[in-house]
């Protein structure tokens, strides 16, 4: 009997040895198998008082299989009982029936090639006790950082305790464990006679203990006092300031651009022709970088055991690559990335973006820097409702946002407006890529200027 | 092996023998455990899913997805606290461990001591899965569904030439759960939701559009063999070959008028998401102390109910075991009720609905919306557009979403400009943005086309299935984002 609540690395030669003896039961060629626990604390707090507290272990597999035909099937279950295990691989081999013959996966060229070492120190958890203390307190420094917030409704911290595991009929085997923390506070503020404006911050860690607690209130007090002073803004185009952050979302909701299995699939502003085309302006140069030192989230291989990998997209402004799975390496000529999924069709997704000026030295000393420039700007803080306003196959798009209109230094909140655009339209009037780069949660980038941008205001 | 045309036949391991038998006395035990070692009130829900996701692309059947699996949620109160732990070791001892750990959140320890003894905690059973056993058996095939698929992908072809990528896909979901808790609930249910997404990506060279459509069900396992795929096809081949050559929106605030159906969308946000006593929980609503009092124009009367036969958002019982009721929100513009569940009847006052809700047992529930609509007033649709001398008619819809703040966003997905009381040129790339307090009021006149649409919503609880709908309404003046 297998326990449900696995230890993958130990659990992984029994796996191998069940699933290739189930492999000859059902007659099935080839198989491989994508494995993931986690087991994690989490708490949040309302005024002072802990609110929910929540724990959870989760387990899933995902099983591919080969039939007789070369066609695949695939089966995922969080049931790892050896008749689950069973009834999983039966459900692949029954679905194989339905395989895509023009598009057959294989297993990765390499599957089986070194990984690259990254830094991840295990952390044990505090537990949940700890956690909620920490997080009482940091509630309650954030309500007395400022008169005018008076409650943070969204918060929550978390520790979680991460596995992973790829094998495959072939002999590749692939393991790694993370530990994780998070912190998030939203604060809540309002002035006599005004609306309640709202803002916050997150903070990640491998570890409770690592977590930069003080910063995340800091953050998320300044963010939130920054918009109590808030006006409506004029409907016009603007010279507009993207924060690391925000330039961060809008690359990711268009990172069907660099995405070969959406270029297939005609869904992409790209296509196979469209390396060595100029896409921005050659300032702009993109890189997707997973195993950066700064990536908590850091995986060493991805759904199909390839190794992650830094890979330039962008270069001076030149689209040069694109993401891969196996399969649609194979279609492009080109080695895999390690950006694939695994399922019946595998999808290809962004690890952790790395923008930056190409050259410094070409930099126009006279560009717009975010410290000193004095004229009129608009300043994007964080995109909204990402999933619904924007068209990634038609490149605009439509977007609540948060931010300033900043004037000789003043910074005013603007009260409820949108901004829009076409994506290629704005990498290539993007009027300076600054040069100091910031580390985020989700990537790292310097503040970005885009000239001419729409934004529609209720002034 | 011969395959199967099954792929996969779901073991009812909740069946009724075993619910009366193994599960009632086993959950009996681990509630009874956490009353006598001082919660107030315990919890556990378990699920058996099995699932199949089917897409067609272009020509050609490109994933097949079969999923399955199991899980128990156990939550346990403490003062208006709550521990909540998820699993998926069902065993004995997994239950008890899960139960332990949700018992140490709130710094209770397990005792064994019998202040209360195992019998009759737990009601009789209420069974609702009774004539359900057989709907995932008659739902349709793979190889039905993949016909069915390929047909409507065909279609589009048929219908517009400009469209060159082609798609459409299949989910059916299929749950059984059993509730037990400490103040004697005891019910099984099996659950069924099967959804059809069509999507077209037409392109002339110089210009892209893309729409897409949805159609849902619950409890209903002919649905998708009752689709109508040509009316389906014609309406989305329609809609992508007239917004290819759409431009783009003025921004500006001016009227609208917004389609029925999933036009329903612009209450789920701006004023349906407030009215869930999670809300008020966080403070985050602006209306936790207006019932009985005017928040809406009076031609507004807004609904949530759980009952609609064979609407997404249905339910028999809710995943805290209740039936669901149906909701009055708002009448004649007045406030009347919020949506709520266990823990929102606790921390607010505002009795359960039937309204708790989760994506699975891996989400405490949460007082969620289910089928939520604007009822329908007296007008013809043609009297609104009528009465707008220059505004934006959104005949389809996006998705959208709300901020903690009540300003909600949704984004127009088809569109047309109204100019001296009638459409005139398809524009695109719309954003609709406001808030509640604000919007509410403007709703000023509703027609008598009511309907509903499909769709999901995310939030605290998870993705649930819901329904949006309302009849065309008019918008006295919105902020519309564009270029």
């Amino acid at each position: 009997m297998y326990s449900t609540n696995l230890d993958l690395d130990q659990r992984g030669k029994s796996l191998l040895e069940k699933l290739n003896s189930l492999a000859k039961k059902y007659n099935i060629k080839m198989w491989d198998l994508g494995a993931a626990c986690s087991s994690d604390s989490s708490a949040q707090v309302d005024s002072g008082e802990a609110k929910q507290m929540k724990g959870s272990q989760r387990s899933n597999i995902t099983i591919r299989v080969w039939n007789e035909s070369s066609l695949v099937g695939v089966t995922s279950t969080s049931d790892l009982t050896e008749t689950g295990l069973e009834k999983a691989i039966e459900g692949a081999y029954n679905a194989s029936r339905f395989g895509n013959k023009n598009e057959i996966p294989f297993f990765s060229p390499q599957s089986k090639s070194p990984l690259a070492k990254v830094r991840q120190p295990i952390k044990d958890a505090l537990g949940i006790k700890k956690l909620l203390e920490l997080l009482i307190e940091a509630e309650s420094s954030l309500i007395n950082s400022h008169g005018a917030i008076k409650t943070v409704p969204y918060n929550g911290i978390s520790e979680t305790n991460y596995q992973r595991l790829y094998i495959n009929s072939d002999g590749a085997y692939r393991f790694m464990r993370r530990t994780q923390s998070a912190l998030y506070l939203y604060a809540r503020a309002q002035e006599d006679s005004r609306k309640p404006r709202s803002s916050g911050a997150i903070r990640y860690a491998y570890g409770a203990n690592g977590l930069d607690i003080e910063g995340c209130i800091k953050e998320a007090s300044d963010r939130t006092i920054s918009h109590l002073n808030y006006k409506p803004i004029e409907t016009g185009k603007y010279l507009v300031c993207f924060t690391p952050e925000s330039f961060l979302e809008l690359l990711n909701a268009f990172n069907s651009l660099f995405n070969a299995r959406s270029i297939l699939d005609g869904v992409s502003l790209s296509d196979k022709d469209s390396l060595g085309k100029k896409i921005a302006v050659p300032s702009l140069s993109i890189y997707d970088n997973g195993l950066h030192e700064s990536n908590i989230s850091a995986s060493t291989f991805d759904g199909e055991g390839t190794p992650t990998r830094k890979i330039c997209l962008v270069e001076e402004g030149i689209l040069v690559n694109f993401l891969h799975s196996e399969a649609t390496a194979r279609k492009f000529g080109v080695e895999p990335t390690g950006h694939a999924g695994l399922g019946a069709k595998v999808s290809v997704g962004p690890d952790w973006f790395e923008v930056s000026n190409s050259n410094d030295e070409k930099t126009d000393i006279s560009s717009p820097d975010h410290k000193t420039y004095e004229e009129k700007y608009v300043l994007v803080e964080g995109l909204n409702a990402i999933h619904s306003g924007v068209k990634a196959s038609q490149g605009s798009f439509s977007l609540p946002f948060d931010g300033w209109l900043v004037n000789k230094g003043e910074k005013v909140s603007i009260e409820a407006a949108t901004i829009a655009g076409d994506i290629i339209e704005l990498f290539n009037n993007i009027v300076n890529v600054e040069k100091i780069n910031v580390i985020t949660p989700h990537g790292i980038c310097p503040h970005i200027w885009v000239e001419g941008l729409s934004i529609t205001g209720e002034a | 092996m011969a395959p199967t045309t099954k792929l996969t036949i779901p073991e009812n391991f909740l069946i009724k023998n075993s619910v009366n038998t193994y599960w009632a006395e086993l959950l009996e035990t681990l509630l009874v455990k956490a009353r006598n070692s001082g919660a107030d009130f315990a919890e556990i829900f378990l699920e058996n899913v099995d699932n199949i996701g089917i897409l067609a692309e272009q020509d050609d059947i490109t994933s097949v997805s079969p999923s399955f699996g199991r899980g128990a949620g156990i939550r346990v109160f403490l003062s208006g606290r709550d521990g909540f732990v998820s699993t998926n070791d069902l065993t004995p001892s997994g239950l008890a461990q899960a139960l332990d750990k949700a018992l140490g959140m709130l710094g209770l320890k397990t005792t064994n001591s019998a202040s209360l003894t195992n019998t009759s905690l737990l009601s009789k059973l209420k069974n609702y899965s009774k004539q359900k056993s057989q709907w995932i058996l008659n739902c349709p095939t793979p190889d039905e569904t993949s016909d069915k698929l390929l047909l409507a992908t065909s279609l589009l072809k048929k219908y517009n030439k400009s469209i060159n990528v082609r798609r459409g896909s299949y989910s059916r979901s299929w749950q059984e759960i059993l509730v037990a808790s400490s103040d004697g609930t005891f019910a099984t249910d099996i659950r069924l939701h099967q959804s059809i997404g069509l999507n077209a990506l037409a392109s002339d060279g110089n210009n892209r559009a893309s729409i897409g459509r949805r159609y849902g069900s619950s409890d209903f396992p002919d649905d998708l063999r009752e689709w109508n795929v040509e009316l389906s096809a014609n309406d989305v081949s329609e809609s992508v070959g007239t917004m290819l050559h759409a431009d783009y929106v003025d921004a500006g605030q001016m009227p609208a008028v917004l389609a029925n159906k999933f036009g329903g969308v612009i209450f789920h946000e701006a004023c349906g998401h407030l009215l869930e006593t999670t809300q008020i929980e966080r403070g985050t609503t602006p209306f936790a102390d207006k019932v009985g009092e005017l928040i809406a124009h009076p031609s507004v009367t807004a609904i949530d109910e759980g009952t609609s036969k064979g609407a997404f958002g249905s339910l028999s019982i809710d995943d805290e075991g209740m039936e669901p009721q149906r909701t009055v929100l708002i009448k004649n513009g007045i406030l009347q009720n919020f949506l709520s569940d266990r823990a929102g009847e606790l921390r607010t006052g505002h009795p359960r609905t039937g309204s708790g809700r989760r994506q699975s047992h891996s989400f405490a529930a949460a007082s969620r919306m289910r089928n939520t609509y604007i009822s329908q007033g007296d007008y013809e649709p043609s009297d609104l557009i009528e009465t707008v001398d220059n505004g934006l008619y959104c005949k389809s819809m996006g998705g959208g979403s709300v901020g903690p703040t009540g300003q909600f966003n949704f984004a127009v997905e088809e569109g047309y400009l109204i100019k001296n009381g009638k459409l005139t040129k398809p524009v695109k790339g719309a954003t609709l943005i406001g808030e509640a307090q604000e919007i509410m009021p403007r709703i000023s006149m509703c027609a008598n086309d009511l309907d509903l649409a499909a769709g999901f919503c995310g939030s605290v609880s998870g993705n649930i299935n819901v329904t949006v709908g309302q009849p065309h309404i008019k918008v006295d003046s919105i902020t519309i984002g564009g270029r």
